[in-house]
């Protein structure tokens, strides 16, 4: 019973998005009906967009449907309706071709507005190249206000969800939630892709093996990974936190098991964290170096 | 009762229907029980198509993986989509042409009788090379029906039968194409005029030119898709100095018309029930042709709205975004003439109607998302998501599946002489309309809050919908067995029906007794423009 209530108040809270989209959820809630206003200024454009072809479509539909039921009810036979003989009225044909055109035109100039800007991708600060491969994702920090980021790792769908989601795993998906409680099952990797906010940031995608798409739905787009193509994108987020989003393009058996997760963080903790990464990576290297030494001179000797 | 049992009898004799299974099925060439083959085949895979989408409603019912492993869940998307499309939705159209359009222009049969059984025939094969791999080791294709390279070429032998398959269909279909137009235009009855022909025989001869001009852009594509895989070449191989994207430019060029193949004909059936069951004339019959024509026009420039997310130039996308739109224009003087239609008429609400507003209403609806997924940067978000997956059923589903049912319950009376059960087919029609809503009408919103398609498992945030839409599946699949009960009792008896079973209907099939005798219009009949829907063509 409990549980009932709290699915209706759940839907309460989507038809309240919905009707006011006042609420942005960064990450899909339950009973959610709407898209959100994201985190990005593009984000929020496309929901605009969508919300004006809705709601044109909205009062189109209550017109036609409204007509047909006013039809459907006065015009019975059963009620004695005599058929009418007329098959057509040129006025009226004309009119209701010329004001769906002026319709399209409303909704074409502010769509082809949106679309120039989300195509201009100059004056990024950073370059995030991302790689799609069955089933994970390979980020590279290619650059980073002008210096090279020389970071690049694999981030793949984080265990305790890979452990539930087997065939007969008998683990509850309900079980799998982050540290307050949100579910995060098949929606979390084992090391998310850190960004600054308030920074321009242009993303390379590509991929390996097949054709992936790369979508956080918070940010306002997707784009496919395609072998052999490299597709530019970008985005500038303008709130901090944990973003989430799927590999949209079917991609074989896992396609549903390759999630991404953005961490948003202010630009000096974004520093710090690359920083780090940087260490990590140097030392790396020298590690590599000096383990592969021996093996070079054992070579030598041969 | 007895002087009908007589006529009946008479029909008979002069019926010269072949005997034994081999003579009257196999061998075929006569344009009513090769339609009757269509039928029952397209009955058979609505069915088997249907039973695949229930093994991934039912693996949808709940987060985690329950019933089947991904692979298989891959095969079901994909398989589902393969049978619905090729093997359910256009054999029924075809089958409705061969019955109903040689009846409809008053001639004796379709042009070409014997290329009309071969284009029959090769269908049963074509499903078995499709559906054989399912059974054999590797599994079925599971790179989703649109066979997206490199993914699909990462499937084994079963991407050779797929191909091969898919080449069986293509030929039937352009056979049967070239029969619809041979017949329609060489053999209406004398004073049958283009412009007083039926609407649905006008919808069918523009789909078959389009089916003409796109099969074989499929056939090519899947022949370098077979190429690539078993001959070493790189048509779509990167590595190999290919291009995975023109696969996809040239899918789609197939791709788009093929979605009008398969609502066009709907759009026929759907003008000829609404005038008879308003008792008024269609309204606006020429404004109709010319929408019809200007969208199968449309069709062949708007094919990269499939694929806004692969990273076209601008100018393509404004150019596609805007062509796209377009066709909200004739579509919509289409839905506003069938509303003009009904208004002022005398309207009754037998299964046939119900099913044809069923249409009108939710496909317009499926028409609406379809305008919203045109908006590039919105699409952006909605491509790829179960935002898509409720727009193309709502425009296949209850679009074209509903006008097929529209249809066959407005022509069983003609095809078998029988009356089926009204009060079961109101039963049918509200069942399915509830179900089906309940369905696809969810798949909005999950779409809406991110869930992708193609996925065999989900975060728990999207499962309430997908409980409430696999809820919507399963009622929906299972009202599906009245419409065969429905369906095979009217075949075996029933109120006898009239030649003209419906009081309102117009055209030359209601002037040949019901059942429709064995050979009809063996001379051609004399046009009376009062038995026509469309004979008065002064406007």
């Amino acid at each position: 019973m409990l549980m009932k209530r709290v699915h209706w108040s759940q839907l309460g809270l989507g038809l309240a998005a919905l009707l006011f989209s006042a609420l942005a959820f960064a990450n899909p809630e339950r009973w959610q009906l709407n898209m959100t206003t994201g985190v990005t200024d593009t984000s929020a454009e496309v929901y605009q967009l969508h919300m004006i072809t809705l709601w044109i479509c909205v009062v189109i539909g209550v017109i036609v449907f409204g007509a047909m039921a006013v039809a459907m009810f006065k015009f019975r036979k059963s009620k004695g309706a005599k058929p009418a003989t007329w098959s057509h009225n040129t006025t009226a044909e004309v009119i209701w071709t010329v004001i769906p055109v002026l319709i399209l035109v409303a909704v074409a100039w502010p769509a082809t507005k949106t679309m120039f800007r989300m195509e201009d991708s100059t004056d990024s600060e950073m370059t995030v190249k991302i790689t799609g491969y069955q089933w994970m994702w390979r980020y590279e920090i290619v650059n980073y206000k002008g210096q090279p980021g020389g970071v690049n790792f694999v981030s793949r769908l984080e265990r305790n969800s890979d452990a539930t989601r087997q065939l007969g795993s008998g683990k509850r998906p309900q079980a799998v939630t982050d540290a307050d409680g949100r579910n995060i099952y098949l929606l979390d990797v084992d090391k998310p892709l850190v960004l600054p906010t308030d920074t321009k940031i242009r993303f390379l995608i590509t991929a390996d093996d097949v054709i992936h798409s790369w979508w956080v739905p918070v940010f306002g787009w997707k784009q496919d990974a395609i072998p052999g193509f490299i597709n530019e994108n970008w985005t500038r987020i303008n709130e901090p936190g944990v973003y989430r989003g799927q590999c949209a393009e079917l991609c074989g058996k896992d396609h549903g098991f390759m999630p991404i997760v953005v961490k948003a963080v202010p630009a000096s903790e974004f520093e710090s964290w690359l920083a780090a990464e940087q260490a990590i990576r140097s030392e790396a290297t020298q590690v590599a170096q000096i383990d592969s030494a021996p093996a070079a001179a054992a070579a030598a000797k041969l | 009762m007895a002087t009908s049992n007589t006529a009946q009898h008479d029909d008979h004799a002069h019926d010269h229907k072949p005997t034994g299974f081999m003579q009257r099925w196999v061998l075929t060439t006569n344009h009513k029980d090769i339609g009757t083959l269509y039928l029952v085949f397209s009955l058979v895979m609505f069915l088997i198509g249907g039973a695949m989408a229930l093994v991934i409603r039912a693996e949808l019912f709940q987060p985690g993986l329950q019933l089947v492993a991904p692979e298989f869940f891959n095969q079901m998307t994909t398989m589902h989509a393969l049978v619905m499309i090729f093997g359910a939705v256009m054999p029924a159209f075809v089958g409705l042409a061969n019955w109903m359009v040689p009846l409809m222009v008053g001639a004796p049969d379709m042009a070409l009788p014997r290329m009309n059984n071969w284009s029959f025939w090769i269908m049963p094969f074509a499903f078995v090379l499709l559906l054989l791999p399912l059974f054999l080791p590797g599994g079925g294709p599971a790179g989703g029906w649109t066979l997206y390279p490199p993914l699909s070429l990462q499937g084994g032998t079963n991407v050779a039968f797929t191909i091969f398959a898919i080449h069986l269909m293509g030929l039937s279909s352009i056979m049967g194409a070239i029969n619809i137009i041979a017949t329609i235009l060489n053999m209406r009855a004398p004073g049958m005029d283009l412009l007083k022909m039926p609407i649905f025989v006008w919808t069918w001869l523009i789909t078959a030119f389009l089916l003409i001009a796109v099969m074989p852009v499929l056939a090519g594509a899947v022949t370098m898709l077979l190429t690539d895989k078993f001959f070493g070449t790189a048509f779509f191989n990167a590595a190999g100095g290919g291009d995975p994207v023109m696969y996809q430019h040239i899918f789609w060029f197939f791709g788009h018309p093929e979605v009008y193949i398969m609502i066009l004909p709907a759009f026929g059936i759907v003008s000829e029930i609404i005038p008879t069951f308003a008792r008024k004339p269609l309204f606006g019959y020429q404004a109709m042709v010319y929408a019809t024509a200007s969208i199968a026009f449309l069709s062949f420039i708007v094919w990269a709205h499939h694929m806004f997310t692969v990273g076209m130039p601008l100018g393509g996308q404004l150019f596609f975004m805007y062509a796209t739109m377009l066709i909200a224009v004739p579509t919509g003087v289409k839905v506003f003439n069938w509303v003009s239609t009904m208004w002022k008429g005398s309207i009754s609400f037998e299964t046939p109607m119900l099913f044809a507003i069923g249409f009108v209403i939710m496909f317009t609806i499926g028409g609406f998302s379809g305008l919203m997924l045109a908006i590039v940067p919105a699409d952006f978000q909605y491509h790829d998501t179960y935002f898509v997956v409720a727009h193309f059923h709502y425009v296949l589903v209850t679009g074209s599946v509903f006008a097929i049912m529209a249809a066959v319950y407005y022509w069983l009376p003609k095809w078998t002489g029988h009356m089926y059960n009204e009060t079961l087919g109101k039963w049918h029609f509200w069942l399915s309309t509830i179900f089906v809503n309940v369905l696809f009408f969810p798949q909005h919103f999950l779409g809406l809050a991110g869930m992708p398609r193609r996925i065999p498992d989900y975060n728990v945030a999207f499962a309430d919908f997908n409980m409430l839409s696999s809820i919507g599946g399963f009622g929906f699949g299972l009202t599906q067995l009245l419409f065969v009960y429905i369906v095979w009792s009217c075949a075996r008896g029933g109120v006898r029906a009239a030649a003209q079973s419906w009081e309102g209907a117009r055209g030359l099939e209601w002037t040949v007794p019901s059942p429709a005798p064995h050979h009809t219009f063996a001379t051609p009949p004399v046009i009376d423009n009062r038995v026509l829907a469309h004979g008065d063509v002064t406007h």
